[in-house]
């Protein structure tokens, strides 16, 4: 079993509104595969079913190898889940927020003061690690929040809009992050409205009124659309315009 | 006169010094970008000059008017958006223009020129509730509310975090096309590559501001060598190139990797180096610096 992700079909319908239209792809393990779209285009509706917290109205899923409907529980503790709206406790202190999480996802007692050591250490946060998160730079909860989605080894990462608002130095040393957890063979599923983040995927697909219009590689969708960016890609299929 | 001149402007909460002995001025008509990310100060700024926080110390004027002893003058002059959704989410369409207009003492079709680009698109929609719009609809009523009475000073702050890049896009075109109606409009952003919408931006970084110029003036203040570097193992590139003794700096830039190195580095000295570490298909090229490669500098020299 090496796919993270394998849809086929899969929908959610509201009422009459179908937001996520029989989208039907693949996630290999170990990718950085990047989940665009417009505002309303459907991608929220479609993670929510990918992380097992809202069942498909049809279709299938299978989130390393367990399935959407049957194996919510299973699909929680294989992934890990960080958006840019909440990820953290801002009333708890940094030691707090990760041995929380740790606790959460079932951690031994000696496995999380491992893990918190080890966090701690490599964000550098040792002279803050009692401070309440409130207090952090924003770059620097994005990255713990990041550290803590990941606390359990997920298979996969989800994540939502991680770098909105950062100064484009710590919005890059996130994306550092991002590379060094894919080399370690962590699947990140990730959602941006940042184009320039668009290329740093292995694989990129854009959506548009509940279904996937475009599916490749960074470099394969500029080709097939003649232009020299992913904006330009993602300005054609969202907008149906050319800004050549 | 300018309509925005601000001298010397320091604002704390506690030990946050927000906004830090900041100057600048903006011309009348002038479509200017105030650039920076969360916790730059942008927001207590726009604050302070529409006049909903006193400054700690140093005075603003905006269309003529001190944001601290002509505040019930100057808040008839402006318009202001601010970055939460403010309009009432239970009135309709309608309703929530109709306040705001009534609130000024004027009526939508008294200034109906100036929104009807925009309101044609809501019009569709006048009897929904405002809280039932979808966000980009949210945010075109958001503005035709502060446009309503015809405000000489526009102030929109961050107006589209948040907010796709097709959307992002339509949203400045239609700012463009209010400068014919010579409003001054003080737009906040944490999108570099909104900049170059602008006539004239100002970077600021906590607090600060770190330049002001036109888009081109502030990119021409990169003054070291940079490059356009890409291979075909983008990681190892990364660790490879920031590990080089030319090197200064070295951030993924989309595509291409942005390599910064010290005076006198040439691509060829570059490309030696990435045949050493065996990189293949690698191209390096000389480039001209963008608004994010001047900000990084000036966050770091700063």
């Amino acid at each position: 079993m090496d796919k993270a992700v394998v849809t086929n079909k899969l929908t959610k319908r509201f009422g009459n509104f179908v937001a996520t239209n029989e989208i039907t792809f693949e996630v290999a393990q170990g990718e950085i595969f990047g989940f665009l779209g417009a505002n309303g285009a459907g991608k929220t509706t479609a993670i929510r079913m990918l992380c097992g917290l809202l069942k498909p109205s049809s279709g299938e899923a299978r989130i390393a190898g367990f399935d959407v409907y049957r194996q919510t529980e299973q699909i929680k503790q294989v992934i890990g889940y960080m958006s840019q709206r909440f990820s953290l406790y801002e009333d708890l202190t940094v030691r707090e927020n990760i041995r929380f999480y740790g606790g959460i996802y079932g951690l031994s007692r000696a496995d999380l003061k491992a893990k918190s050591q080890q966090i701690i250490e490599q964000l550098n946060l040792g002279s803050v690690a009692d401070k309440l998160v409130v207090d952090l730079p924003l770059g620097w909860k994005q990255r713990l929040a990041f550290s803590v989605a990941l606390i359990h080894n997920p298979k996969i990462v989800f994540l939502d809009e991680p770098t909105g608002g950062v100064d484009p130095i710590t919005r890059r040393q996130f994306w550092d992050m991002i590379y060094e957890a894919a080399d370690r063979g962590t699947t990140i599923f990730v959602t941006t409205h940042y184009m320039d983040e668009a290329e740093y995927c292995n694989r990129v697909s854009i959506m548009v009124d509940g279904r996937i219009k475009a599916l490749d590689t960074p470099n394969q969708l500029k080709r097939s659309f003649d232009v020299d960016s992913m904006d330009g890609v993602f300005q054609i299929l969202a907008r149906g315009t050319s800004t050549k | 006169m300018d309509a925005i001149v601000i001298e010397r402007i320091s604002k704390s909460f506690g030990e946050t010094k927000a906004v830090n002995d900041v100057s600048m001025s903006v011309k009348t008509g002038e479509l200017f970008g105030l650039i920076g990310p969360d916790g730059a100060g942008k927001t207590t700024l726009f604050k302070i000059l529409v006049t909903l926080l006193r400054p700690d110390a140093g005075q603003a004027t905006v269309a003529g008017f001190d944001v601290v002893k002509d505040y019930r003058r100057l808040r008839t002059m402006i318009g202001y958006m601010p970055g939460r959704f403010s309009l009432y989410p239970d009135l309709s369409v309608e309703e929530n223009l109709t306040f705001f207009a009534t609130v000024f003492g004027t009526t939508i079709s008294a200034n109906y020129n100036l929104i009807r680009d925009i309101y044609v698109q809501l019009e569709p929609f006048k009897n929904r509730r405002a809280g039932a719009l979808s966000g980009g609809m949210k945010q075109k009523l958001a503005l035709c509310c502060a446009l309503i009475h015809k405000p000489d000073v526009l102030f929109l702050d961050e107006p589209t975090t948040g907010v796709d890049a097709v959307s992002r896009k339509e949203f400045w075109e239609m700012l463009q096309r209010l400068k014919i109606h010579g409003l001054t409009m003080l737009v906040s952003t944490p999108y570099m590559d909104e900049a170059n919408q602008c006539d004239r931006i100002a970077l600021m970084q906590t607090g600060q501001i770190l330049a002001i110029d036109t888009p081109t003036g502030v990119e021409q203040l990169f003054d070291k060598p940079l490059f356009a570097v890409k291979a075909t193992e983008t990681y190892q590139l990364i660790q490879d190139l920031r590990r080089a003794p030319f090197t200064e700096t070295c951030y993924a830039f989309g595509e291409y990797l942005h390599l910064t190195t010290h005076a006198g580095v040439t691509p060829e000295t570059v490309n030696r180096y990435l045949i050493m570490h065996q990189h293949q298909h690698s191209e390096v090229k000389p480039i001209q610096a963008g608004i994010e490669d001047s900000f990084m500098a000036l966050m770091q020299h700063g």
